[in-house]
């Protein structure tokens, strides 16, 4: 982008994160090597850097962790809610102290933008703490009445998109309601996990509450069959969570999952255009589009179509695409090769198949995994690209002219995870929600996130929620 | 008489018809373009981008003083420094303008010759507008046969929120005639108008009306410019010229007292409006303390240390 005001590099300090060459697997409290010493390497997909190589875990690994698990859930369970809420306070003011750290740590884990980790990955999580800290004594009130149990050992595995974030959502309820915890970070983002295995030891967790097993899929699918373990929640791909599901087929282990989605912004012609256009980019455009709950779906009335696009692709037109570690950087690296394959795939399904591809202008680095911004239009509900979810910054518009045609279009998925109504009209507001099958409905706003409130899906999005006091449910014996 | 944009003349034939476009304008989701504003707020400025920032921002500002203290000495002194900034750094920019009250113009005309700094005057029974129209057109008239460069008017606020809009029309037409060559800025007083909805219909009215700048405030209410209120009014001259060609500057006024901030409104300007904006022909900040602080941050960006408001001229 050429401008007079240029804006000079502001690259936010590598030096306030301390990545070790090599981390273990945190199992009872101590972190120890594999068991068949098989390693992995974790890379940084802004630059392709090797950023440290971290323990493999195997199935022995998985029972391990989960034997310790087992083990101090008796005593963990037993606590009086205060004493729990007190270590998870805890860990959500060391969480908040070294949330600069954190946010180094993982936009060079993930590849995300600085800007992000700094003003939303990280407050949430402390932010999710902080709320389920406040549930933990007072569980007689969240409606299942008095005293309900918790489930026992937790086997979480969560996605790359949102490390920490998801890992937050995962342990914050699991050990407010006395659950003890096995969780598998993505194999591509295992970093911020171990960091927060260091801060359970530095908050004085009891050993054995939290085990952090890094490691493939190989050990998620050992981890969620285990027999020993009584609650799998899981967040990532359809595919996983179908199998997932009929694993724990016939097993008492309860359940949730949070999967795809397709979600569908629609903008009336009533639309406060500038907010929209913003809601639009935050959107799909937020963590490079690789978030479950996207829009990527943009359905908009046709009476105010050419305003709208022209208005979008001016304003995609100055997003800095570039060094996520920049502070100034607005969309940051995709997460892996294997990722920005499939999206480069769908996206030449899309073009394949007639739909007008338009991408921002931005010169992308040579090193490292990109995508520019792009949107296609000619799009109906028989293409691939209006169908299928891309995980990546690809928007996908498509017009409606009444607003009974909107709902159709955008109940027409096989996902049902989020929604956006744009609207300066307050009834259509609500008669438009009332109708969407989506989990979560935005009004004049996108990808708000906030711990009271909960959040899953319906049809292939998955089922269960997480989040406020229905997350709670999730976690307990009810 | 100026007249209207060709674009939109259907838009003022009547007061109703006017109404009508005024309350057909997209909606502002006040929460939506706060956020925008704030979001944009987080753009870290550093180094060479800051030396430019600066610089423009200084060369952007219409140094001010409205007081009923004002004295000729008073305003002789800011005229010296708004062509001088900094006594100790010629290659400082000058400021755009000099804006002082009508029956300060003279004063300001006379020492600001030749120098290529503005003279700017408030001017429409400022700062209410609490007067008859010929009371108002004769202030004008006043200031520009003194020689003011540009008029800075105030709009009828009382006659905007009770629905008159063809009268704040008519009335920003008939000064703009009394102004002759003089650009004119026409102030909203955006904290009087109370809604976004409210401050995107007024940036339209004055646009239609022939306004050469839109200004958010006179800085003399509780809330005056903010940067959610001037990324409204940039997104309304950006979507103007996309409309009809013509070119509007923006001049958010009062409340913007150091660097940090200027710089934020210069972001807003450069991502919102674009780079054509980038100008004093097209930008200004109402200000007057705000100089200090980009002289000391000037400074301090060339010599590595801060000086301190001991070397720094005061007004």
């Amino acid at each position: 982008m050429a401008s007079a005001f240029e804006y000079a590099p502001a690259p936010e300090s590598r030096s306030v994160v301390d990545i070790a060459p090599s981390y273990g697997l945190f199992i009872d409290g101590e972190f120890t090597e594999a068991a068949d010493g098989k390693v992995f390497k974790t890379v940084s997909p802004s630059t392709e850097e090797v950023l440290s190589e971290v323990a493999q875990a195997g199935a022995a690994d998985v029972d391990r962790a989960v034997k310790a698990a087992r083990k101090a859930f008796e005593k963990w369970s037993a606590l009086p809610g205060s004493e729990r809420a007190k270590y998870l306070f805890r860990i959500a003011r060391i969480i908040q102290e070294r949330s600069r750290e954190l946010a180094v740590l993982e936009t060079l884990d993930n590849g995300k933008p600085i800007k992000e980790t700094r003003d939303a990955d990280l407050p949430l999580v402390a932010a999710h703490f902080f709320y389920y800290a406040g549930w933990a004594d007072k569980l007689d009130h969240a409606g299942y009445g008095a005293n309900p149990r918790p489930l026992g050992v937790a086997g979480q595995v969560i996605p790359w998109n949102f490390p920490l974030l998801m890992l937050a959502w995962k342990i914050a309820p699991a050990l407010a309601t006395g659950n003890t915890v096995v969780l598998k970070p993505a194999e591509t983002t295992p970093l911020s996990a171990l960091f927060f295995a260091d801060i359970c030891r530095q908050a004085g967790l009891p050993k054995g509450v939290v085990n952090i097993l890094t490691g493939y899929g190989d050990a998620g699918e050992a981890l969620v069959t285990h027999s020993d373990v009584n609650k799998v929640a899981f967040t990532g791909s359809t595919a996983v969570g179908k199998a997932i599901a009929r694993s724990v087929a016939g097993t008492d282990k309860k359940v949730t999952l949070e999967l795809g989605g397709k979600g569908a912004n629609i903008v009336f012609d009533d639309a406060p255009i500038d907010q929209a256009v913003e809601g639009i980019v935050t959107g799909i455009f937020f963590n490079q589009g690789q978030v479950c709950c996207a829009g990527s779906r943009l359905l908009v009335q046709e009476s105010v179509q050419d305003e709208v696009l022209d208005a979008l692709k001016r304003r995609l037109s100055t997003l800095r695409l570039g060094d996520p570690l920049d502070k100034n950087t607005d969309i940051g690296a995709i997460n892996s090769a294997e990722q920005l394959a499939r999206i480069t795939t769908l996206v030449e399904t899309g073009e394949a198949e007639g739909a007008e591809r338009w991408s921002a202008p931005c010169e992308l680095p040579s090193s490292g995994y990109w995508f520019a911004p792009t949107l296609f239009t000619n799009v109906t509900q028989a293409h691939t690209v209006a169908r299928d979810e891309i995980f990546g910054p690809v928007l996908s518009v498509l017009s409606f002219r009444t607003p009974d045609e909107a709902v159709a279009k955008a109940n027409n998925s096989q996902y049902g995870l989020s929604a956006g109504i744009w609207t300066e009209k307050g009834s259509r507001i609500l008669a438009v929600a009332n109708k969407l099958r989506a989990g979560v409905v935005w009004a004049n706003t996108f990808n708000k996130f906030d711990p009271t409130s909960p959040f899953g899906g319906y049809k292939e999005s998955g089922y269960g929620r997480e989040g406020g006091r229905h997350g709670l449910e999730a976690y307990l014996d009810v | 008489m100026p007249t209207t944009a060709p674009a939109f003349s259907d838009a003022t034939a009547s007061d109703s018809a006017l109404r009508r476009f005024l309350f057909g304008l997209p909606g502002v989701d006040a929460v939506g373009l706060e956020a925008r504003a704030a979001s944009l707020g987080t753009r870290s400025i550093k180094t060479t981008a800051k030396a430019y920032a600066i610089d423009l921002a200084i060369s952007m500002i219409d140094l001010t003083t409205l007081e009923g203290a004002d004295t000729p000495g008073k305003v002789r002194a800011l005229a010296a420094k708004a062509v001088h900034p900094d006594p100790t750094d010629r290659t400082t920019p000058r400021t755009a303008a000099v804006c002082v009250y009508p029956d300060m113009v003279a004063t300001a005309t006379a020492a600001l010759a030749g120098s290529g700094v503005k003279v700017a005057s408030v001017a429409t029974a400022f700062p209410a507008g609490r007067a008859a129209l010929d009371v108002k057109l004769a202030d004008v008239r006043d200031a520009v046969a003194a020689g003011a460069d540009e008029i800075d008017m105030v709009i009828d606020r009382g006659a905007f929120l009770s629905g008159r809009f063809m009268k704040v029309y008519e009335e920003i037409l008939a000064v703009k005639a009394e102004c002759g060559t003089a650009r004119l800025k026409v102030i909203f007083e955006t904290g009087e108008l109370a809604t976004y909805d409210n401050i995107r219909r007024a940036s339209w009215l004055g646009m239609l009306a022939g306004a050469d700048f839109i200004k958010t405030s006179t800085g003399k209410v509780a809330t005056n410019a903010t940067p959610a209120n001037t990324l409204l009014m940039l997104e309304a001259v950006r979507d103007f010229r996309a409309q009809t060609g013509v070119q509007i500057g923006v001049k958010p006024a009062g409340g913007i007292r150091t660097t940090k901030d200027a710089v934020k409104f210069l972001v807003l300007v450069n991502e919102t409006a674009g780079e054509d904006w980038l100008d004093n022909h097209w930008f200004r900040f109402g200000a007057s303390s705000l100089l200090n602080d980009l002289l000391m941050q000037r400074q301090k960006l060339s010599t590595g240390r801060y000086s301190g408001p001991d070397y720094v001229t005061v007004d």
